[in-house]
């Protein structure tokens, strides 16, 4: 690609990253949340790949971390609803932490960070998806 | 009634590029052609104020598309277009025998159900006037997805996951061993 072509998707992607944020920490307070977020924390870097070429990153490392982040976000949402079994309710994913006020970035208990382990997630899945996609067609090229 | 009369119009588009997508000429127009079918669903989601499903699907919709795009960059854009045999009459045939009897059960169904816009509140009422107070999130959606249906939505995290090996599994055509 060009140099206008990367210069912009370095600085783009920044902003992508930064807004995916947003929208997964926001998750219980606006529309938005884990799945939308995730999905453009991946988008972030799948246009940076996109822009630069295969040979940006060492992209076979990388999909080991992100295959790593995903199991572990995963194996975390399912130690904190197996938390709600120890917090005196008889159901798997009880909201047990404490409500606190309405709209406000700290509050309805287990959700925030449900969203925020789940944006992880949906990011790490795409992302391995895409990995996959490039770094196998290479390998079979060779 | 307004709403109806755009969603008919964005439905009708929407129907129109379906068609587009199959007869394309080549395959980067069909893939167009589904991307845009898939932002018309993002109009129809805001039209019915689901602004939560709209951005879910618009940023899904967007990946699918690059990554659509990047898969036809690296193969063929020309369809290969076999003649017909028998096999694909049998194919044609139990397609339309399910479609008919799909519709036969859809109509069948429909006419146990409230029209357009008057549902049965039994669950939703409690979910509408006591989520914030049982939940605390002043995103309803989010309340429900985490909250009273978080197994549910397990389950959908699980089919990520699940994706995920299984698009491993497929493309990793070395073996380990060499």
């Amino acid at each position: 690609m060009s140099v206008i072509v990367r210069k912009v998707a370095q600085l783009l992607s920044a902003m992508i990253f930064v807004f995916g944020m947003y929208v997964v920490i926001h998750g219980h307070i606006m529309p938005g949340g884990g799945f939308s977020g995730g999905v453009l924390l991946a988008s972030a870097f799948i246009l940076l790949i996109l822009a630069q070429g295969k040979d940006y990153f060492q992209l076979k490392q990388q999909r080991k971390i992100t295959s790593f982040y995903e199991s572990l976000s995963v194996l975390l949402i399912l130690l904190l609803g197996a938390g709600g079994l120890f917090a005196g309710s008889l159901f798997l994913f009880n909201n047990y932490l404490p409500k606190g006020q309405p709209g406000e970035l700290l509050s309805a208990g287990n959700i925030p960070i449900y969203s925020i382990l789940i944006g992880i997630k949906v990011a790490a899945t795409l992302f391995t998806i895409f990995l996959a996609l490039t770094i196998y067609k290479e390998e079979v090229s060779k | 009634m307004n709403t109806e009369i755009y969603l008919a119009i964005i439905l009708v588009f929407m129907i129109i590029l379906a068609l587009v997508a199959i007869h394309a000429k080549d395959l980067l127009s069909a893939v167009i052609a589904q991307g845009a079918i898939g932002y018309g669903l993002v109009l129809c989601f805001l039209l019915l104020k689901a602004p939560d499903l709209a951005i879910v699907q618009i940023v899904a919709e967007t990946i699918t598309l690059i990554i659509m795009v990047a898969v036809l960059h690296d193969s063929t854009w020309v369809e290969r277009r076999l003649p017909m045999c028998r096999r694909d009459m049998v194919n044609y045939t139990m397609a339309l025998l399910l479609g008919v009897v799909l519709l036969y059960y859809f109509i069948d169904a429909i006419s146990v159900l409230q029209p357009f816009g008057e549902h049965t509140l039994r669950m939703s009422e409690v979910y509408a006037y006591k989520a914030i107070e049982l939940t605390g999130a002043t995103n309803f959606v989010k309340g429900v997805l985490w909250d009273f249906r978080a197994l549910d939505t397990m389950g959908e995290a699980a089919v990520l996951f699940t994706t995920a090996i299984g698009v491993l599994a497929i493309l990793r055509l070395k073996g380990k061993k060499n």
